[in-house]
């Protein structure tokens, strides 16, 4: 009898957590998607009106700036930060001598804040007080560097911000990737005689498509929440032309009392992610069954 | 043995009824007066709370906006703990009104002859279905334009009384390398220039129809467009560097001379006392160029709670906060004017009183307008629409006939 009780005794601990990410969760979620079709605007209604939200949502030159946005900045974000990390991981494998420092210089930005990311990196661009400055000051009187203040380049800002933080984090996580490649496969790839080059891009690179999996959804799922980073960096950018769906549902929610705007575009947010969360789920769980 | 017990009976009835006596006013107030000269002023109302035997207990939330303390606001009224005050402006005071969670102030209005004590137009907002639910605290004006004196008089020039004239003035201040419009890229402040431009290119009834009455034809009309190419030249007139900076950061370029003039509402009259300047001396504060006033009106909304300490407490805040006393030696600290008619203005500075006189007229003669800017003539979600738009046309090179088809279907799509 002792025996039985023991074997429920891991489910009766995650019981608590489970029931509380169940309610706070998914129950506030179906809310959520539930408020994206009634017409509440300061506080909540409850009565359904339909799609007029989603209308609505579609035809706001705001919200498709947002969108817009965060494909530019998403898929930037995730190829630079992926690449730029990848490179300075096969660098730091060299089994170079001050390794440890370097690493920890790479992998600090991730340590700070988006906020403090943001503010600093804004001073930094700012084109009075930053780069342009800087470099005018040098004496190249028409270096021009205004992308911060730009309505068609502040979006890259963001991303240079982004990658920032991030690059040393996807460094990380490829350098233990690259560190559990086995090595005899390696040595004997040498004694063949196959140039370094083609060992990386045919035997390393094609054996750590786990890590890169991991680098991407972590990556995606630090670009979609970027709310914070655009905050500090440009506050929205010249006039909304940073702004991303995080932001714009934060401006509708809690700025403007529009709760059924904001639901909507919150719904749609979860409908993204789930898109691209789903058929990954869909085929780790059938290769592990099958 | 009889006796004892029933002297512990009387005692702990005793006691018992002692803990419901009536404890005097109370009021637990919501606001976002947190910095420095407005801080000064809650605490002003505070003590004469107290003074009158009432127990203030603060709510206080930061963020300048108020968007925090409206989300504190919202979660005390849905768990139905609603505060006795807050600080609630505009026609967000009718939409808390349309929830049913507000309070009657008619009798203390009566009682205080708030209808002869407060000009006409802020008195409507002040009720919730004719009667009487929030208590007006302030005016700021919002359509000021402010110079450096020393800059104006060494490019020769007046305060612009047309559009036209500020127009040349900037001219004639780009010509010296000066820059004419101190300006912060923050939706507000776009909002608060186009509204300005609006009143003067429009007129007051103009902007009463486009922005008060949400008219269409207004919106869509040529006056519109008109505003928005004055909005284009202004555009011209800022320095690159103009986006995302702070208000308060513009009005310290017009302090040391390295721009001439700025457009924001009465509060930027405290950064230049803070920095020892003196009006009519070193800097000059006027009208924006056309007819009209356009106010901001700060206020306290009373909920609806229950006790008669709290009821009482609310009564006595707003008896208190329309009272002249309070009304002086608040305002004198946050830079607005009274929105108590013949309150003593001795102790207010030039542009406070000149704000004041123009304050009567404008009510005298139907200009007194709100602000659509700071929340005073729409609810946000239709505010929030407007000011897109003209923050997307002046921070890009939209056409004015696209930016009045823009604004005329945000409308049209804000609920």
């Amino acid at each position: 009898m002792f025996t039985r009780f023991e074997k429920q005794i891991p489910k009766i601990v995650l019981a608590p957590s489970f029931s509380a990410v169940l309610i706070f969760v998914y129950a506030f979620m179906a809310w959520t998607v539930y408020i994206a079709f009634t017409k509440s605007t300061i506080m909540p209604m409850y009565k359904l009106n339909g799609v007029l939200q989603f209308g609505r949502l579609s035809r706001s030159p705001r919200w498709e700036t947002a969108i817009e946005n965060l494909f530019i900045f998403g898929i930037l974000f995730i190829a630079i930060s992926t690449v730029l990390g990848l490179l300075l991981a096969i660098l730091l494998d060299q089994r170079i001598r001050s390794e440890g420092a370097l690493r920890s210089i790479f992998l600090y930005p991730m340590a700070l804040s988006f906020i403090v990311t943001g503010t600093a990196w804004k001073w930094i661009l700012n084109p009075g007080t930053g780069i342009e400055a800087f470099v005018r000051s040098w004496g190249f009187s028409s270096f021009k560097f205004d992308w911060l203040v730009n309505p068609d380049f502040a979006i890259y800002t963001i991303v240079i911000a982004g990658v920032w933080q991030s690059a040393g984090f996807v460094m990380a996580l490829f350098l233990a990737g690259l560190r559990s490649v086995n090595q005899e496969i390696i040595y004997a790839a040498m004694v063949d005689g196959i140039s370094t080059r083609r060992i990386y891009t045919k035997i390393i690179l094609p054996s750590m498509a786990p890590v890169f999996m991991s680098a991407v959804i972590v990556l995606s799922h630090l670009a979609i929440k970027s709310f914070d980073l655009v905050v500090a960096l440009t506050g929205g950018g010249p006039g909304y032309q940073t702004d991303l769906p995080a932001t714009f549902m934060y401006a509708m929610a809690f700025s403007r009392g529009d709760l059924g705007q904001a639901a909507a575009s919150a719904t749609v947010m979860l409908m993204t992610v789930v898109a691209i969360i789903v058929p990954y789920l869909y085929s780790e769980l059938r290769s592990k069954n099958g | 043995m009889r006796q004892i017990i029933l002297g512990i009976v009387a005692a702990v009835t005793t006691f018992i009824n002692a803990g419901t006596v009536f404890a005097g006013p109370e009021a637990e107030v919501l606001h976002w007066w947190t910095s420095g000269g407005e801080a000064r002023s809650a605490a002003a109302l505070v003590a004469e709370f107290e003074a009158n035997g009432g127990t203030w207990q603060d709510m206080p939330v930061a963020g300048g906006g108020g968007d925090a303390a409206m989300q504190a606001l919202r979660a005390r009224v849905l768990s139905g703990n609603a505060p006795t005050a807050a600080q609630i402006k505009g026609p967000s005071i009718q939409e808390w009104y349309s929830q049913g969670v507000l309070a009657d102030l008619d009798d203390v209005a009566k009682a205080e002859g708030w209808d002869a004590l407060l000009p006409e137009s802020i008195a409507n907002h002040m009720k919730c279905g004719g009667k009487y639910c929030a208590a007006p605290v302030n005016v700021h004006r919002v359509d000021w334009i402010w110079a450096n004196a020393d800059v104006l008089a060494r490019a020769g020039l007046d305060m612009p009384t047309s559009w036209a004239e500020f127009n040349s003035a900037a001219k004639t201040l780009l010509g010296m390398g000066i820059i004419p419009l101190a300006h912060g890229g923050q939706a507000w402040q776009d909002a608060t220039v186009f509204e300005t431009v609006a009143l003067g290119v429009g007129g007051p009834e103009f902007f009463h129809k486009a922005f008060v009455e949400l008219d269409m034809t207004a919106l869509g009309s040529d006056t519109m467009e008109a505003v928005f190419d004055q909005m284009r030249i202004m555009r011209s007139f800022v320095d690159p560097n103009f986006s995302g900076r702070d208000w308060n950061l513009a009005t310290a370029m017009v302090i040391n001379g390295e721009a001439a003039f700025q457009i924001m509402g009465d509060w930027a009259k405290g950064e230049f006392t803070a920095a020892g300047k003196s009006p009519g001396k070193d800097f000059l504060c006027a009208s924006t160029p056309g007819a009209g006033y356009l106010y901001n009106v700060d206020s306290f909304a009373m909920f609806a709670v229950k006790g008669a300490d709290k009821i009482a407490g609310q009564k006595l805040l707003a008896k208190l906060v329309v009272g002249e006393s309070f009304q002086t030696v608040f305002n004198l600290n946050k830079g607005s004017i009274p929105a108590r008619i013949g309150t003593p203005l001795d102790k207010f500075d030039y542009c406070a009183r000149q704000s004041a006189y123009d304050m009567e007229v404008a009510s005298g003669n139907g200009s007194l307008l709100p602000s659509y800017a700071h929340g005073m003539a729409l609810r946000g979600a239709q505010a929030g629409a407007i000011t897109d738009v003209v923050t997307n046309h002046f921070n890009s090179d939209m056409k004015s006939s696209d930016a009045v088809k823009a604004l005329v279907a945000a409308v049209k799509d804000s609920l």
